[in-house]
């Protein structure tokens, strides 16, 4: 049976890896994919933990989680569609307006 | 619901919404056909229920009907609820009879104003308003009928607001009246304070039990509410609204500011006689108030030009002559004087406002004179007025005013002092009235040349209502002839349900009667003061017609008094000094230095302190997400190194 360190370390780097991509990438399709992963990363942790303990939670969480980034990969790209529509561009430093 | 009380609101209302909500839309024939056609149906019920009242034994004379529970809040609960007694019968009579004839007299002197139906809306209002005051059965539901006839007064002073000076007075009607109306509201929370209701039912029987006679409550609570009748009746010191409310149509200062709403104060007072009859002092301040309103009114009368401003001034001391009446507990007397003032009153003024009609809107007496032969309808009826305000005997003005004199002197809360001025009073107004004859009817005509010709006696529409005012201003008084002269004093005892049998016990009647002497005294004060206003209106007669290079040189000899009276004892310009001025420059402090530079600076400069802050914080926002996220991130690991590391 794989230890459970290999799980989060593994959940660890993926984190990683999504947090790099929302901070370096310009493209936001690239940085909406990087905020899937870093939630998947959470998920994988959170399974693990489930599966060591032998609990039933961390099972609902994720699901739950799951749902909630459905929801949010849909609305996610809506904006992303229309921001696109309107400017032509999807590149996220063009959508500064807050900075005057 | 026997008696349906009720319509006689009614009618008026209906025509006032009717026009109101038409306003425009209607033909001018219809438009007076709803607005004289609601105030005659609800004087005809109004006589209907007259009769059903004499009808009924005279202990059973009330008639009362709810119609709804107004406002139910615990123990304050106030119903909307009809009263009809001996005194609302009069009041009601007057109020929609005299109403009713000035509403047609209106058809023809208002025909050609643009705003014919907005003039009869509010008239309407108005006679809805006055018969609720009327008819209302608790104080609260008068207060209503209070309010509404000071808000039409308002309305109709200003009805021509295009111009300056009648919205000023429109606005001065109004603002002087809320000074009198917040002492009549003090008054009613007394009342319910102590009493715990407004029901006048409730109140008069509960009054002796909860007051003691003369203390202090009862006195502040009477005197509270004659303050509200000061405002509403024109007295000292809030009179100064009168004389400049004759800036309305003359029909409306006929029905409002002569006959009916000012006669309010008055009526409050009569039906409250239970709480007066409780406070002597309140009874003497409203005899020495009435009483100096009297002669000072009318000595501003004897030297003013305008035809409206004189009879404005007649009528306010005829007012105080009807608080000397409810002063001196004869409050039946009051309420005679009222009806017959109503009816004399209304006709002077009606009958200025033909003379105005003839002369194209001129007012002053100076450019008038000669009209006997041109307006023959307008110059007998006028007369008769002027004969009865007088008080040349036979006519209604006589027998109201001398029982009043009598009573003064006779009554227990009376004193010869009282009554002296009040005679003095008596005289002056002989005097003015006269004077207002002789310079408007008699004598050279002292119009311009295109005036002359335009002289005309007024329609149909307008002297038909002279006419029966007329007859009613002889008639009407011999209702109350006095037992002295063979009468029966038939008024007084109608009203006796209401006034109680101690004011007639007290006050002349039978108890003085009976004694030989009295009725020898009272016939002598009679006979003497018929013979001094003779001589009055002679002295208006040598002064203003024979002689008229008299008046010239008296008044250079006493410039100083002419002066005085003409600037109407600069009263208006005292108040303004000590009252208005400071409440102006009070205000553009509180405006210039408290508002704007105090609480304005505070909110300003919060604002711009937040504003010189935040500009140097906002170079934190970039607006560049990727950098919210790097320090979103340092945030996290320094809270989790934190957590861990503890």
């Amino acid at each position: 049976m794989i230890p459970i360190t290999h799980y989060l370390i593994l959940s660890a780097m993926l984190f990683a890896i999504g947090v790099t991509g929302v901070i370096i990438s310009r493209n936001l399709i690239i940085m909406f994919m990087s905020i899937e992963v870093m939630l998947n990363a959470a998920n994988l942790a959170i399974i693990a933990f489930s599966r060591s303990l032998n609990l039933m939670d961390g099972h609902v969480f994720v699901f739950l989680v799951m749902a909630v980034a459905a929801a949010e990969a849909a609305v996610g790209l809506a904006i992303i569609i229309n921001l696109f529509r309107n400017r032509e561009s999807i590149n996220a430093d063009t959508f500064s307006l807050m900075k005057r | 619901m026997e008696h349906s009380l009720y319509l006689i609101l009614l009618f008026p209302l209906a025509g006032f919404l009717i026009n109101g909500l038409l306003l425009g839309r209607l033909n001018k024939k219809l438009i007076s056909l709803i607005g004289c056609g609601s105030v005659g149906l609800a004087f005809l019920w109004g006589l209907k229920t007259f009769f059903n009242l004499l009808a009924v034994p005279e202990t059973e004379r009330i008639f009362n009907e709810v119609l709804f529970t107004w406002i139910p809040s615990g123990i304050f609960k106030v119903d909307f609820g009809l009263m009809f007694d001996p005194l609302s019968a009069v009041m009601v009579l007057v109020v929609s009879g005299v109403g009713f004839l000035i509403h047609v007299y209106s058809v023809g002197y208002m025909h050609d104003d643009p705003g014919y139906g907005r003039y009869f809306t509010y008239l309407n209002l108005f006679v809805f308003s006055m018969l609720t005051l009327v008819l209302a059965d608790n104080y609260l539901l008068m207060f209503v009928g209070w309010e509404g006839v000071g808000l039409c007064s308002y309305l109709l002073i200003g009805f021509w607001f295009e111009k300056q000076s009648a919205s000023d007075a429109g606005k001065k009607a109004f603002i002087v009246n809320r000074i009198g109306d917040f002492g009549f509201l003090l008054g009613l929370f007394i009342i319910f304070w102590q009493v715990g209701s407004l029901d006048f039912a409730v109140v008069f029987k509960q009054a002796p039990l909860v007051f003691a006679a003369g203390g202090t409550l009862i006195t502040a609570a009477t005197l509270l509410l004659f303050v509200g009748a000061t405002g509403k009746s024109a007295q000292i010191p809030l009179y100064v609204w009168l004389p400049d409310a004759m800036e309305g149509p003359t029909p409306v200062s006929a029905l409002i500011h002569a006959a009916t709403m000012v006669t309010a104060g008055v009526y409050m007072i009569a039906r409250s006689n239970v709480l007066y009859m409780m406070a002597p002092t309140t009874l003497a301040v409203v005899a020495i108030v009435g009483c100096a309103t009297a002669l000072m009114a009318a000595t501003i009368a004897l030297t003013q030009n305008d035809i409206k401003r004189v009879l404005a001034y007649s009528t306010v001391s005829q007012l105080g002559y009807m608080f000397v009446a409810c002063g001196v507990a004869a409050f039946a007397a009051g309420i005679f004087h009222l009806m017959t003032h109503a009816f004399f009153k209304a006709l002077l003024f009606l009958g200025a406002g033909s003379v105005i009609h003839a002369l194209a809107g001129q007012q002053d007496m100076r450019f008038m004179g000669g009209l006997k032969r041109p307006m023959k309808t307008t110059f007998i009826t006028f007369l008769f007025a002027t004969l009865a305000i007088a008080g040349i005997p036979g006519l209604s003005g006589f027998f109201s005013k001398d029982e009043i004199l009598w009573k003064s002197f006779s009554s227990d809360y009376g004193s010869p002092v009282i009554w002296a001025i009040a005679l003095f009073t008596a005289l002056l107004t002989a005097f003015y009235m006269f004077r207002l004859i002789f310079l408007t009817f008699y004598g050279e005509p002292r119009m311009d040349e295109h005036a002359k010709h335009h002289l005309h006696e007024s329609p149909k529409m307008m002297t038909v209502p002279l006419v029966i005012l007329a007859v009613l201003s002889i008639v009407g008084g011999w209702v109350g002839i006095p037992h002295v002269l063979g009468g029966g004093n038939h008024f007084e005892k109608f009203l006796e349900p209401v006034m109680g049998k101690m004011t007639t016990g007290a006050t002349g009647g039978h108890a003085l009667t009976s004694a030989g002497h009295d009725t020898a005294t009272e016939l002598v004060f009679m006979i003497g003061s018929v013979l001094l206003i003779l001589a009055a209106i002679y002295a208006a007669y040598y002064l203003y017609l024979k002689n008229i290079t008299v008046v010239g040189r008296i008044r250079q000899r006493l410039s100083g008094l002419y002066k005085v009276l003409y600037n109407k004892y600069y009263i208006d310009e005292i108040y303004g000094a000590i009252i208005v001025r400071p409440l102006i420059n009070g205000s553009l402090f509180l405006w210039k230095i408290i508002d704007v530079m105090l609480i304005d600076g505070i909110a300003n400069g919060v604002a711009a302190l937040i504003g010189y802050i935040s500009s140097d914080v906002r170079g934190m926002q970039t607006g560049n997400m990727r950098t919210y996220v790097t320090v979103f991130l340092g945030g996290a690991i320094i809270l989790m190194g934190y957590f861990i590391l503890r």
